[in-house]
């Protein structure tokens, strides 16, 4: 296999080009598929026969949920890149997942908390998948901290580089935690055994906005990485034509 | 409508969570264009000094 491809993504002009073509391909879908999952979810489908409208909450809980998982999968997989292959590129996109993952699993906690008081009787139990998702939160901000800590953007890649590696294991934890613990949580009724535990009528909906924020996240994500790589390479002679293209040069 | 707005009682539950999703959506994309804004802001500041220097 060549993989020439990859090792030009490892040039921060290459891939700030590429990044700004790639986004709009990836911004239109999202903003379509959004609408149309939001419109089918909440205005079309039919209310759910136990939870009758609250269940509606799902459109939004499940597929921020998604991304959460997602954007900290993505982020574990660019830092064992830069870590690896010693690459700056992969560094900066895994530094841009953690602030979009951590406002996902924010937005997951919070929606889950306002399913949950109708449904449960309580905003907040302390269960394993509840639980589980509170430490995913907890390992993006302690990125994010722990980025900010460190003034040298070497070390700071590559000591939140670990951190990141280390915090995947809450992934699988979070994925099987309603399966190997007695949870509150309701298990998998998207993808499991026997297909969906909804009609198509829900199910469709919930899957056109999961892929709506997949596009949604990559867009976002490239356009952080963009700017993560302008930052450290400001310097940088490429930098000057993006920045001042009109201006001679001295 | 005031059904559909009511959403079965639960109103109060389901419009602040599609808010809240809403938000999350518009407020990431303003994030990433002032991050973006802000290192190409530091970039010509950096630029202007070199040259100055």
């Amino acid at each position: 296999m060549n993989w020439a491809w990859f090792h030009r993504f490892g040039s921060p002009p290459y891939f700030y080009s590429v990044a700004g073509k790639i986004i709009p391909w990836l911004a239109w879908p999202a903003g379509l598929l959004i609408v149309a999952g939001l419109w089918g979810g909440i205005v079309m489908a039919p209310p759910d026969y136990q939870q009758s409208d609250a269940a509606r909450i799902m459109y939004v809980h499940v597929p921020a949920a998604y991304v959460a998982l997602m954007s900290y999968t993505v982020m574990a997989i660019a830092a064992t890149v830069g870590l690896i292959w010693r690459m700056k590129v992969a560094h900066a996109a895994a530094a841009a997942c953690a602030p979009i993952g951590a406002s996902f699993a924010a937005v997951c906690l919070l929606t889950g908390m306002l399913w949950g008081q109708p449904m449960w009787g309580t905003y907040w139990a302390w269960d394993p998948r509840l639980v589980s998702v509170l430490v995913l939160f907890f390992f993006f901000l302690g990125y994010i901290g722990l980025r900010g800590a460190i003034d040298d953007v070497s070390r700071a890649d590559r000591t939140s580089a670990v951190l990141a590696i280390v915090g995947f294991v809450n992934v699988p934890i979070i994925h099987f935690s309603v399966i190997w613990w007695n949870s509150i949580h309701q298990g998998p009724s998207l993808i499991r055994k026997g297909g969906p535990a909804m009609p198509a009528s829900m199910w469709v909906p919930l899957v056109l906005v999961i892929f709506g924020f997949t596009f949604y996240f990559y867009a976002v994500m490239l356009m952080r990485t963009r700017a993560e790589v302008l930052r450290r390479d400001r310097g940088g002679s490429w930098v000057r034509d993006i920045v001042a293209p009109q201006e001679p040069l001295p | 409508m005031i059904e559909f707005l009511s959403m079965s009682g639960y109103a109060a539950y389901v419009w602040p969570s599609v808010g809240l999703g809403i938000a999350l959506l518009l407020l990431n994309i303003h994030w990433a264009r002032r991050l973006h804004g802000q290192a190409k802001s530091e970039a010509r500041r950096r630029l202007a000094a070199g040259r100055e220097a």
